[in-house]
C-alpha cells in the first residue's frame, strides 16, 4: 500500500445535523489523508449513513463545517457547486441504486457524458476498461434487474469510479449481498485502496475492516465514542460501550 | 371498391338490412367525415392530454406551492365532476362569454372547445397517474444520480421520467381508451363527430339498428387499434428484470 501522505483531503469538524426536531449527528470530527482508508462502524441508527450524505452534500448541516479537497461542503448553496463537489466525491450506497433503464455500460457512461460533458467515445473505452476492471465486461450490455447483487454494486462501484473522484463514500455496500459475492465486492474495494484512492466505509465487515484501514471509528448515538487504528480498536477497545459493540458483532 | 359497395346495395334489397354508409356516396362521404373527426378528435385530445399529464405531474413535484395548489384544484374539478357537465361548461359557458366579448360569430369554435374540454378532462387523471408512477421511482435511486453531479432536471428527465413512464404505462393506455370513448360526448355540441353523423343518418335513412352496429364496430376497431399500438409499445420500452 502506497504510504498515505499527511495533507488531509478530508475534514470533517464538529458536525451536527437533525431532520426536525431528532438530532442525528452530534458533533462528529475525523480527518481523512490523501490516499487514506478510514472505517466507520456502529450500531444500526447511530448515524452513519447520514454522515456520508452529509460528506457528499446531499443533506445539509446544521452546525460545524466539512471540506473535502478544495470544497467547503457546509457553505455549498446552489446546486451547482454541489455537482461540482459530487464530481471529487462519489458514492456507493448499500442497494446499488442503478438506473434499472439503462445497461450495465450505459449506467457506467451517463454521468461522464451528462455530467462531465465528455466525448462519448472516449467515455466509452473508459467505461469498458472500469468494467473490466471490475470484472464485468462481459456484461456490459446486461440490464440491472438481469444482473446479481455482487455483480450490480461491482457495476455501481464502476459507475463512481468514471467521475475519477478523489475520495470514495462506500455505505454498507455488501450488507445486502449474499456471503459469496461479499468477497468479489471486497476484492474490488481492497484493489482501488492499493491503488490509493482516499476510502471511507461504513461497513459491517470486521474483518476487512481490520485489513484494510487506517483509522477506525467507532460511532454511537451520533458520536465518535472511540478512534483508533484498527488493530488497537479490535484488539484492546478503551471504552465500554465499543467493548460491548464488538463483542456483539465478532 | 364498386363491387363492395354493390354487394351492400343487393344486401339491402335482398335482406332489408340498409347500410347506406356503404352504398350512398352521400352517406359514405358524410359517415367517413365523422370516422375521420373522431380519429383526429382522439388523436389531439391523447397528445394534448399527456403534455397535461407530464407538466401537471410535474409541477406537483415542483417546490412552488402556489403552483401545485392549483394543479391540486384542477384536479379535484375534474376529476369529481361529469364530462358532459365540463363540455357544457365550456362550450354554453365560457364560450358564451367570449362571444359576447367578440361581437358577432363564435370566436372559439365547438370543436375546439372538445378539444379543450376533452384534453383536461383527461389530462385530471394523466396528472395523477405519471404523479404516482413518479412516486414509484425509489427516493435512493434519485439520490444516486443527485450524488453523481445531475442537475435536478437532468435527473427528471433521464431518470425519473423514464422510470415513472414506464411504470405509469397500465394505467395510461386505461384512460387513454377511455378518452377516446368519451369523443362520443362532443355529439351534444354538435360536433360532426362520427356519433353526431351517424345520428344525421338515421335520422335521414330511418335505420337506427343497423347505424347502432356499425357504430360499435367502428368504435371496438379503433379502440382495438389503440390498445394495440399501446400494447407494442409498452412492450419496446420494457427493460429486462425491471419488475412491471
Ligand atoms: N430522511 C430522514 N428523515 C428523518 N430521519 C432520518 C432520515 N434519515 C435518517 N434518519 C434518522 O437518523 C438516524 C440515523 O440514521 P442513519 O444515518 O441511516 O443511521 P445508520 O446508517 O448508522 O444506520 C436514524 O434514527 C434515522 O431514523
Ligand atoms: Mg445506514
Amino acid at each position: 500500500m502506497p504510504e498515505a501522505s499527511t495533507r488531509p483531503i478530508v475534514v470533517v469538524d464538529d458536525v451536527h445535523q437533525s431532520f426536525g426536531e431528532v438530532e442525528v449527528l452530534k458533533g462528529v470530527s475525523f480527518t481523512v489523508a490523501k490516499g487514506g482508508v478510514v472505517c466507520i462502524i456502529g450500531p444500526s441508527g447511530s448515524g452513519k449513513s447520514t454522515l456520508l450524505r452529509c460528506i457528499n452534500g446531499l443533506v445539509p448541516i446544521q452546525r460545524g463545517s466539512i471540506r473535502v479537497a478544495s470544497f467547503d461542503v457546509h457553505a455549498l448553496r446552489t446546486d451547482k457547486e454541489k455537482i461540482a463537489l459530487r464530481k471529487e466525491v462519489s458514492m456507493v450506497f448499500q442497494q446499488y441504486n442503478l438506473f434499472p433503464h439503462k445497461t450495465a455500460l450505459q449506467n457506467v457512461m451517463m454521468a461522464p457524458i451528462h455530467v462531465l460533458r465528455e466525448k462519448p467515445d472516449e467515455v466509452r473505452a473508459r467505461a469498458i476498461a472500469l468494467l473490466t476492471k471490475v470484472g464485468l465486461a462481459a456484461k456490459q450490455d446486461a440490464y440491472p434487474g438481469e444482473l446479481s447483487g455482487g455483480q450490480q454494486q461491482r457495476v455501481a462501484i464502476a459507475r463512481s469510479l468514471a467521475m475519477r473522484p478523489e475520495v470514495m463514500l462506500f455505505d454498507e455496500v455488501t450488507a445486502a449481498l449474499d456471503p459469496e459475492t461479499v468477497k468479489e465486492v471486497l476484492n474490488t474495494i481492497r484493489g482501488l485502496a492499493q491503488e490509493g484512492m482516499t476510502c471511507i466505509l461504513v461497513t459491517h465487515e470486521m474483518r476487512f475492516a481490520r485489513e484494510i484501514a487506517d483509522e477506525v471509528h467507532f460511532t454511537d448515538g451520533g458520536r465518535i465514542v472511540e478512534s483508533a487504528p484498527p488493530a488497537e480498536l479490535f484488539d484492546h477497545p478503551k471504552v465500554d460501550r465499543t467493548r460491548a459493540f464488538l463483542s456483539q458483532v465478532l | 371498391m364498386q363491387f363492395v359497395w354493390n354487394w351492400f346495395r343487393w344486401l339491402y334489397g335482398a335482406t332489408g338490412i340498409n347500410l347506406t354508409v356503404f352504398y350512398d356516396p352521400f352517406d359514405r362521404a358524410r359517415f367517413a367525415s365523422g370516422f375521420v373527426m373522431t380519429v383526429e378528435l382522439s388523436a389531439v385530445c391523447i397528445l394534448l392530454s399527456v403534455v397535461i399529464g407530464v407538466l401537471g405531474a410535474w409541477i406537483q413535484g415542483s417546490r412552488l406551492r402556489v403552483a401545485r395548489t392549483v394543479v391540486y384544484w384542477y384536479i379535484q374539478a375534474f376529476r369529481n365532476t361529469p364530462p358532459l357537465v365540463q363540455l357544457y361548461f365550456f362550450y354554453f359557458g365560457l364560450g358564451s362569454l367570449l362571444k359576447g366579448v367578440g361581437g358577432s360569430g363564435p370566436i372559439v369554435s365547438n370543436v375546439t372547445w372538445a378539444i379543450v374540454s376533452l384534453s383536461f378532462f383527461a389530462g385530471a387523471f394523466n396528472v395523477e397517474i405519471f404523479r404516482s408512477g413518479i412516486e414509484a421511482v425509489p427516493r435512493t435511486t434519485i439520490e444516486a444520480a443527485e450524488s453523481l453531479g445531475f442537475s435536478r432536471l437532468q435527473t427528471y428527465l433521464r431518470i425519473v421520467f423514464p422510470l415513472a413512464f414506464r411504470i405509469s404505462l397500465p394505467a395510461l393506455n386505461n384512460n387513454l381508451v377511455n378518452l377516446v370513448k368519451t369523443t362520443t360526448l362532443a355529439y351534444a355540441i354538435a360536433v360532426p363527430e362520427m356519433l353526431y353523423v351517424s345520428s344525421q343518418v338515421w335520422s335521414d335513412e330511418l335505420n337506427v339498428p343497423e347505424m347502432m352496429n356499425v357504430l360499435l364496430v367502428c368504435y371496438f376497431l379503433l379502440v382495438g387499434v389503440l390498445v394495440y399500438v399501446m400494447h407494442r409499445w409498452e412492450r419496446a420500452i420494457r427493460v429486462p428484470g425491471f419488475g412491471i
